[in-house]
């Protein structure tokens, strides 16, 4: 018989409440479950109406990303052992509007995206590529470490810039412009020069540094907005001290 | 662009994974008037193609050809292939490869600047490409970014397809559910494409995502098209434990062995060579995925199976393969072992056990996508053109995305642009009227019996134990019957969450349905097949049957009883059917 | 039930973000008080001007100078802000590699020799400038 642990979930109803409550449910405390793993049983065992978000349970899709115990964790990804003898705290993530129990909105980042241009910018005509782009595994290795981001918003709810600013870009934004704009392939640094370099962007960010803590995949996007701000400072001193050059 | 509610498109693509985007760039670029959509349940870069982890084949290296991944690909499959389509499949994949590198994909680099490619399980020649051990999720996001480029792309993002709208012999639309508040709203489109994925959710233990529970499919299939050979379930032969998550095939590739109780690599007493240090193509560990999981089974029967507290296991061993190439290659299999089992495959063994991966059965197409029912399209996992036959080789079904996406992307361009347009008929507003019914009264319904969740798990034993690797008439018809016992249960479920904000019990109970529907043609095309190929193996019939099952099964939805089956001959263009040879 | 749901737009619940938001979490509080520092850099180098401009003026000034430095409140301000200081050093120092991305022969350096190479210059000139002054 199984030890048992208690989970402290954040029930809203829209339709039938104006503020969010806590619903507590004891689940057994199996070695091997994750914290996804006690939601699923609650769900099929214990109550039906319990709503979250979860799809690949192996830290690749990003869709299950929760507050536990106050932190910003995949639920695929933490397991309910690390935090015997409970109880644990499931709450929807932080900085995010919540539309029903541990499910936010993330409209706001799926609309900055596209903003950053996050493609290949590149002349070229790709409808029937002759060969393959040459990139070098060290060029390759410039930008892999920020094309790991798989959107789960941890590093959102991580960072308070995001939750006091509205029009803040954000980390993995910024990131995936960094990913594009560090590929050797890429022609378009320039492009997103304008949107990256205003307060929106990465003058926007403090370097809180709680965004790299809060990544699951390793992507440092404080690391890559702190190397933009290099960049971007370095681009306007040349424009200002070589206006005739054009970047 | 974000959709609005009951809004017409040209095009609309269900499902927002691999196929369905580059199904939906490519409907961009081939006309820019075209209004083109992608419906999908879950945010795109959520969809099931992230996971992928081995690589995409194509072929490149001066030393191969087509007609060698041709080859590879017909008698991988046990001769079941339509070979026509893995023709013109095998001679598209290296260009879309390339595309893909062009848009931005991380593929991995010789020294030289130039792409590799790895072996991978049943091909004779290295044409892997691969971005690490994430192909899978690397092709995605590249795919969701460059999409972003394309603004006429409409998408509704979180929104559940319920059902396809048919009037008049042709596809009109559909009636979809936006998870966020729970409306129900009418798309009207003149073609559409499934790209939603296959079915694994129908099984117990598999390596699919919860998401895939093969909506499409039952869309197409009470819509009227046929599904093809559903009877073929494709088991990957090496998943973790309790969790069923997948240990890619590279890791075989790149050296890996599998053993016994006894340190035995056993795949050498089951007709797949003799082992050699170092892999050695089409032979042993590089095996074809069907007959190593076959392998398992008799080991298990043999008693040489390691006892693992979920069952028996056999031992992925990577210790010779060193740290160093174990980082630079197979860094995410490194973590997943680490993460899920608590083990570090540069210094320990893997447990590992087939579990069921990929459909090689779907919506029956053709060579360009279409389905019988004009307008009506499917690409992917979803579809059966078929060019996986009864079992599909490692990393090819990531560059069937991309071919088919593209080619079903531009048949349906081609469709819209000529078709009338026209106002919801009186049908179809009957049809719409019909469905909203249907799903309020799931929805509102009081003192249903059992939860879904009993259900579907009953009808996910009932699968596995008649229709698994190994299948008899006996265990498929009492998967059959339990089948049956339980769609009846079904129509008395019982819903807990009668509210319209994000309401997953809801999308779980539609879902479920699906997977009754899906279930049902594998259990009734296993049947019916009398013979053994491929990923189908049937203890009665253990031979390969040419004479009567050089034929792709297409089942029909009937109204009353069991549904039609019929057999569609397979198209052999220019290799006989001949023995599948590996390890000699 | 609220007028501001509707059928066909759930009411969103937005928590609203407090103004002493960054007191509960340890690492937001180490950043706020990172951030301060730099309150107590600023008056580090206006005292160091208003010394040298006291010295420059000689004699009298500069006594009156050495008289407020001495000063109860002064000196334990002066201990405040060389605390602070030092965290402000040890905190810039600890994050400079994150910015900082050098390759040497294709391998990155790692962060510690980066950090350490900042800790390493600040003892160089902590020295010089002990020298200067005391020897």
């Amino acid at each position: 018989m199984p030890d048992q642990i208690i989970l402290q979930v954040t029930r809203y109803r829209p339709e039938r409440e104006l503020e969010p409550t806590t619903q507590e449910y004891e689940i057994p405390l199996h070695e091997e479950w994750a914290v996804l793993d006690g939601l699923n049983h609650v769900k099929d065992q214990l109550d039906g109406t319990l709503s979250y978000r979860w799809s690949c349970r192996m830290g690749i899709c990003g869709s299950c990303g929760m507050t536990v115990n106050g932190e910003p964790r995949l639920t695929c990804a933490t397991f309910l052992t690390d935090y015997r003898p409970g109880p644990i705290r499931i709450e929807p993530l932080r900085n995010f509007p919540v539309i029903r129990d541990l499910v936010v909105e993330i409209g706001d980042f799926m609309q900055k995206l596209p903003k950053v241009k996050p493609w290949l910018i590149r002349d070229d005509d790709t409808t029937a590529p002759d060969g393959e782009l040459l990139q070098t595994p060290a060029e390759l290795d410039e930008y892999k470490q920020y094309s790991m981001c798989i959107n789960c918003m941890l590093c959102y709810s991580a960072c308070p810039i995001v939750g006091l600013d509205e029009g803040f870009l954000g980390p993995a934004v910024m990131a995936l412009a960094q990913r594009y704009n560090l590929d050797s392939r890429d022609e378009g640094a320039d492009e997103r020069m304008d949107l990256l370099s205003t307060a929106e962007g990465v003058w926007g960010c403090t370097f809180v540094g709680e965004c790299t803590t809060a990544c699951p995949k390793g992507v440092d996007p404080a690391g890559a907005i702190q190397r933009y701000k290099l960049t971007a400072a370095a681009e306007s001193l040349r424009s200002f001290l070589l206006p005739w050059r054009s970047a | 662009m974000v959709g609005e509610a009951g809004a017409a498109h040209d095009v609309l693509v269900i499902g927002g994974g691999g196929a369905g985007l580059r199904a939906a760039i490519a409907v961009a670029e081939a006309d820019a008037r075209l209004s083109v959509a992608v419906v999908s349940k879950v945010y795109p870069m959520r969809s099931h193609t992230v996971s992928a982890e081995g690589g995409a084949a194509g072929v490149i290296r001066s030393a191969d050809s087509l007609e060698q991944h041709a080859h590879d690909t017909v008698s991988g499959g046990d001769w079941l292939c339509d070979q026509e389509a893995v023709e013109a499949f095998v001679a598209e994949a290296p260009r879309e490869l390339l595309r893909l590198e062009h848009w931005g994909c991380p593929w991995s680099r010789e020294p030289d600047g130039h792409v590799a490619v790895r072996p991978f399980g049943g091909m004779k020649q290295h044409r892997t490409w691969f971005a690490a051990d994430k192909t899978g999720f690397h092709m995605l996001h590249t795919l969701f970014q460059t999409s972003l480029k394309y603004e006429r792309i409409t998408r509704y993002d979180e929104w559940y397809v319920t059902r396809l709208l048919v009037d008049d012999g042709r596809v009109r639309g559909v009636v979809a559910l936006e998870l966020m508040s729970g409306r129900i709203e009418t798309i009207t489109a003149k073609a559409v494409i499934l790209c939603t994925g296959g079915c694994g959710r129908v099984y117990p233990f598999t390596t699919n995502a919860n998401i895939k529970t093969g909506d499409g499919m039952a869309l197409a299939y009470r819509a009227g098209a046929p599904l093809k050979d559903m009877e073929f379930v494709q088991y990957h032969p090496t998943g973790l434990p309790f969790t069923g998550i997948l240990i890619t095939e590279a890791a075989r590739s790149e050296g890996g062995w599998l053993l016994n109780k006894d340190g035995y690599r056993y795949l050498q007493d089951y007709d797949l060579g003799k082992p050699e240090p170092t892999p050695v193509l089409k032979s042993m560990e590089l095996g074809p995925r069907d007959r190593l999981s076959q392998a398992f089974v008799k080991e298990v029967e043999k008693g040489r199976t390691i006892d693992g507290p979920h069952g028996p296991v056999v031992h992925l061993d990577l210790r010779h393969l060193g740290e160093q190439l174990i980082t630079a290659k197979l860094p995410f299999v490194r973590e997943l072992c680490l993460e899920y089992e608590g083990i570090d495959p540069v210094r320990q063994l893997v447990p590992v056990r087939p579990v069921v991966h990929y459909m090689m059965g779907g919506v029956h197409t053709d060579i360009n996508g279409a389905t019988p029912l004009p307008g009506l399209y499917a690409a992917g996992e979803t579809a059966c053109v078929s060019i996986n036959g009864a079992n599909r080789l490692g990393s090819n079904s990531l560059p069937e995305c991309l071919v088919f996406g593209a080619r079903a992307g531009r048949t349906a361009a081609e469709y819209a642009t000529s078709a009338a347009s026209a106002e919801p008929s009186t049908p179809v507003r009957a049809q719409v009227a019909d469905e909203r019914r249907r799903l309020d009264e799931l929805l509102h319904r009081d003192g249903g019996r059992e939860p879904i969740s009993a259900i579907r798990t009953e009808m996910q034993q009932a699968v596995e134990e008649g229709a698994g690797i190994y299948r008899s008439a006996d265990s498929l018809a009492k998967a059959a019957d339990k089948l049956g016992e339980l769609r009846e249960r079904y129509a008395v479920a019982r819903i807990d969450d009668h509210s319209r904000t994000f309401n997953t019990e809801f999308i779980a109970a539609l879902e479920l349905s699906c997977m009754l529907d899906v279930a049902e043609t594998i259990v009734r095309c296993a049947q019916l097949r009398e013979e053994s190929r491929g990923a189908h193996q049937r203890i009665d019939f253990p031979a390969r049957d040419d004479e009567r099952f050089l034929a792709n099964s297409l089942i029909y939805r009937s109204a009353e009883g069991a549904s039609r089956v019929e057999y569609l001959p397979v198209t052999i263009t220019r290799w006989p059917p001949a023995e599948r040879v590996y390890g000699r | 039930m609220s007028a501001n749901y509707t059928e066909f737009h759930p009411r969103w619940y937005r928590p609203r973000m407090s103004v002493f938001w960054w007191v509960g979490r340890r690492s937001y509080l180490v950043f706020v008080l990172r951030e301060l520092s730099s309150v107590f850099v600023a008056w580090s180098v206006v005292f160091l001007l208003l010394l040298v401009h006291a010295v420059s003026q000689g004699g009298k000034q500069y006594q009156q100078f050495l008289n407020l430095s001495s000063n109860p409140w002064m000196l334990a301000l002066n201990v405040v802000t060389l605390a602070f200081l030092v965290f402000h050093a040890i905190t810039w120092f600890n994050l400079a590699p994150q910015a900082m991305v050098v390759r040497l022969r294709r391998k990155r350096v790692p962060r510690s020799r980066i950090a350490g190479a900042h800790y390493a210059v600040w003892a160089l000139l902590s020295a010089l400038a002990a020298w200067l002054i005391v020897g």
